[in-house]
């Protein structure tokens, strides 16, 4: 059972395959059933190849072919499979599949149905190949796969020059963090020899020292793709202008996987931040600024798909905050839950927007709830799971777990857990601000269409997982089922709470009780400000210091600006110095020199006779000295 | 005996250098010529100048072996200068039909 | 007899001079043929006389009246002997000259490097000229013939004027052979 591994990523490839060579030529049917058959096919064989995992009991894997055998450099394509990577492997192709199934009648009307599905497929089958490569360069070729992918969809409808500026944003972003990584794996290479992912980390332990310079280096550089890929501080800037694409696109890439790509690979390689401790820090300290710089830009959003995105990054961070803290199976775990509300929010986000006729800004929507039940309902569950509302939703478990762990993560523990409390608050503010603003109030246009059953299923199956996915891990206090961290414990290592705790249960207990609090609050603060008393909130925004703050925050505390000022600008400076292009001054140069020969020898072919013959002359002349003189 | 008229001993006895030498002088004057006159014509009378000197190397040569070699390769000269100059000529007289002048000069729609 | 061929020498490079010098076509052809004259009688002298009598009837004979025909029919006048004076300037002399003396020089220096000259006195009769054309170079003969061949065929096709007027003229009179036939 365990060797049909390899087709589970192979599936969704030839899917692409036969939609790429095909371009568009099938019928819509065919065209629907090999794209999401495809997604489908490779999550039941997940779900074989996990129950096979689960009754073994431990690591496979299995190599596929030999990729490239070059001096001493050895890659294989081999597939990796254990705990982790079976968590990641089951959340991609099961959200993946949901979220095919929803866009066979979400983009039914779209004419580049064929090439969307291709590039789903390519999608799917490069972050599998991702979660489950077992060493660090085929990881790497998923790595620039769903970097593609992102590139061709969010510039999936070519035609507006905006879009492809942000398919193009995104991938200069993120291939920042790109080279960072390559320069990382070079690193790993020339000082430990391999780059299989269990070897390296077990060569890393031995030879290097906690704190070596060498250590920190690989692991910063690792940061820096897991920061592009991840979108976090400073590189988070191309993720709300990567809504430009399909919304089921955004759900499922910007939301669901590709950008938890670098999560799993800093729990992937967590060898090496717990030889870098500096590193290790840094990543909690990036994420607690992350959630809370996202936080408040999703506050001040208008546009529903830019709350998500900003949301989207904030809960990353949370993620990120989690690994920093040494709580690696946590991460992972809001990993899972975040997957699934944040798709079902984009997803009733993408059916509110498609059935007022692309209408993206809130407060041009209102009073939904009743028109759009479906939707209402599912953005409901999927808010509340974000807000993290207290034991109803999935989110509650596994942010309550983050925050938990970072309070009992030593000296600076406390101030990270204030920065987390503090970015839950304001999560619940933002979202249900969208909720009340979108969903409650008069109706100010009116939905048309009807939404069918391919876009229903996916919505009841992510907002039953969003509702009940969180029951796998439930902390001591509440009945204790720590199945997910036990499952995960053989390959991640234990988190502070069990290896230096500093919380009692009590103590747990009652910082829960405050999370919880603060969540029900911010439910509260958003009903009021949006929907009781607007009025207060107006003139809290058009007061001076409200204005330019409401201004800051939505363009993203200013970092587009930033790095327009910074690079962009200088660098088109640079380019407009070097308009006639120096370096191919060289090369035109050698063409100018030619041509000047040229010039200077036509003119000894004058055209007369006289001058050719004493031509002759002379030649024969100085033969004849060289012959009888030399 | 019989063999015809008795031709006198009228050979010379000239060192072949002495007949070499007047033929490299003729030679260069031809050269001269070629180089220096522009009147189409006069160029060509420099180059039979220069045919001439060039088989009058060959009878020396072959004076000096006494071998009737020299005397064959000096008709073969004769007989590619009078096809050169007939050919010459006729080229002279279309060159002048063409451009009315025979200025060695005006020929020069190659340059460049 | 050394004498005639040192007299002859010194006429065949003084006529040459007065060739290259002089402005008027007709009196340079005249002294080209003088110094052929002189260089047949040097062949004479060196024991050539079948070389000597070909150079007199050939060259002399032939080659240069061919000459003399074109210029006669180029027709070239007065005007054509002052301009020659106008190109023939003293400085145009200087660098053929020059490059000239130092070929002069050069073929002196090498005929010299070689042992000392031994004369030799004998004829070669023209007897022995046709025995060795009819024996081993035979073949050249043909050769010279097929270079006179290609000459005749290329001097007759060069030397022909467009005709573009004959052909109306020929429509016209047989146009004028018809009216009268009918």
């Amino acid at each position: 059972m365990l060797d049909l591994l390899a087709l589970v990523p192979a599936f969704p490839l030839f899917g692409f395959a036969i939609l790429f060579i095909t371009a568009g030529t099938l019928p819509r049917g065919w065209i629907a059933a090999i794209g999401v058959g495809s997604v489908g096919i490779s999550a039941i064989l997940a779900l074989i190849v996990a129950a096979g995992f689960l009754s073994a009991q431990q690591p496979y894997t299995q190599i596929v072919w030999r990729w490239m055998a070059i001096g001493g450099f050895n890659s294989a394509v081999g597939f990796y499979l254990d705990a982790l990577s079976v968590v990641m492997m089951l959340v991609v192709t099961f959200v993946s599949f949901l979220i095919h199934f929803y866009s066979a009648e979400f983009m039914a009307d779209d004419e580049g149905y064929s090439r969307y599905f291709a590039y789903m497929n390519l999608f799917v089958a490069a972050m599998l190949v991702l979660v489950l490569a077992d060493n660090l360069l085929l990881l790497y070729l998923g790595w620039e796969g769903v970097g593609l992918c992102s590139y061709l969809l969010i510039g999936f409808w070519y035609r507006d020059p905006a879009n492809g500026l942000a398919a193009r944003k995104a991938f200069v972003v993120t291939r920042v963090g790109d080279t960072a990584m390559v320069i990382g794996l070079f690193v790993l290479f020339t000082h430990l020899g391999a780059l299989e992912i269990q070897p390296l980390m077990q060569r890393a332990q031995e030879s290097w020292p906690v704190g070596s310079g060498l250590a920190i280096a690989a692991a910063g550089l690792l940061l820096g793709g897991a920061l592009g890929k991840s979108a976090q501080l400073p590189l988070q800037v191309w993720l709300p202008d990567a809504m430009a694409g399909p919304t089921p696109v955004s759900a499922l890439i910007h939301a669901a996987t590709m950008v938890t790509a670098g999560v799993y690979l800093i729990a992937r390689t967590h060898v090496l931040y717990e030889l870098a401790p500096p590193i290790h820090t840094a990543v909690a300290v990036i994420g607690a600024l992350t959630l809370l710089l996202a936080a408040f830009s999703a506050l001040n959003q208008t546009d529903l798909k830019r709350i998500l995105a900003y949301s989207t990054i904030s809960q990353i961070g949370y993620m990120f905050l989690a690994l920093g803290v040494g709580a690696w199976a946590a991460a992972i775990f809001h990993f899972m839950t975040h997957a699934f509300f944040k798709a079902l929010l984009f997803l009733a986000a993408g059916v509110v927007i498609q059935r007022l006729h692309e209408e993206h800004d809130i407060f041009r929507m209102g009073g939904l709830r009743r028109r759009l039940p479906l939707a209402f309902w599912s953005f409901l569950i999927g808010s509340a799971s974000l807000a993290a509302l207290p034991f109803i939703d999935a989110g509650f478990y596994s942010k309550d777990l983050i925050l938990l762990e970072t309070w009992n993560s030593g000296a600076n523990g406390p101030w990270l857990w204030l920065a987390g409390i503090v970015g839950a608050f304001l999560t619940a503010i933002y979202i249900f601000r969208a909720v009340f603003v979108v969903f409650f109030g008069p109706v100010n246009i009116e939905p048309e269409g009807r939404t069918g059953f391919a876009i229903a299923v996916p919505l009841i199956v992510l907002s039953l997982l969003a509702l009940a996915g969180g029951f796998v891990e439930i902390p001591e206090y509440l009945g204790g089922i720590p199945a997910f961290t036990e499952l995960l414990s053989a390959v991640l290592p234990n988190p502070p709470s069990l290896t230096a705790p500093t919380a009692s249960s009590a103590l747990a207990g009652v910082l829960t009780g405050i999370a919880a609090l603060l969540a029900m609050l911010g439910v509260a603060v958003a009903f009021v400000a949006f929907l009781d008393r607007p009025a207060f909130v107006t003139r809290l925004i058009e007061s001076p210091v409200g204005v330019t703050l409401q201004r800051f925050w939505a363009a993203g505390w200013g970092f587009d600006w930033l790095y327009d000022r910074a690079l962009t600008r200088p660098f088109v400076w640079l380019a407009q110095l070097n308009r006639s292009d120096i370096i191919d001054f060289f090369y035109a140069g050698v063409a100018w020199l030619s041509e000047a020969g040229w010039r200077l020898l036509s003119r000894s072919q004058t055209g007369l006779v006289r001058w050719y013959a004493a031509g002759v002359a002379f030649g024969s002349a100085t033969l004849i000295i060289l012959a009888v003189f030399a | 005996m019989n063999e015809g008229i008795v031709v006198a001993e009228m050979t010379a006895d000239v060192p072949m250098q002495y007949g070499l030498l007047l033929a490299a002088v003729l030679f260069s004057l031809g050269v001269i010529g070629v180089l220096a006159r522009r009147n189409i014509i006069f160029i060509l009378m420099s180059i039979e100048i220069m045919l001439n000197a060039a088989g009058l190397a060959f009878i020396a040569a072959g004076a000096r072996w006494a071998a009737a070699d020299g005397q064959i390769m000096f008709i073969l000269i004769l007989a590619l200068a009078a096809a050169e100059v007939s050919v010459g000529l006729a080229l002279i007289l279309q060159f002048y039909h063409r451009t009315v002048t025979v200025d060695a000069d005006a020929a020069s729609e190659m340059r460049g | 007899m050394t004498a005639a061929f040192y007299i002859a020498a010194v006429v065949a490079v003084l006529a040459t001079i007065m060739v290259i010098i002089e402005t008027n076509a007709v009196h340079a052809l005249l002294n080209l043929i003088v110094s052929l004259l002189a260089v047949a009688i040097v062949f004479y002298v060196l024991g050539a006389p079948f070389a000597a009598a070909l150079e007199v009837i050939v060259y002399a004979g032939a080659i240069m009246v061919l000459f003399v025909f074109v210029i006669m029919m180029l027709n070239l006048g007065e005007a054509a002997v002052a301009q020659e004076r106008r190109w023939l300037a003293p400085r145009m002399w200087m660098a053929p000259a020059g490059l000239s003396a130092v070929l002069l020089g050069e073929l002196i220096y090498m005929l010299w490097q070689g042992p000392a000259a031994v004369p030799v006195g004998t004829t070669v009769t023209p007897r022995e000229v046709g025995a060795l054309f009819f024996g081993p170079y035979l073949l050249v003969v043909e050769l010279a013939s097929m270079l006179l061949l290609a000459g005749l065929v290329g001097a007759y096709h060069l030397g022909r004027r467009e005709r573009a007027v004959a052909k109306p003229e020929m429509e016209t009179a047989r146009e004028a052979q018809q009216e009268t036939q009918r």
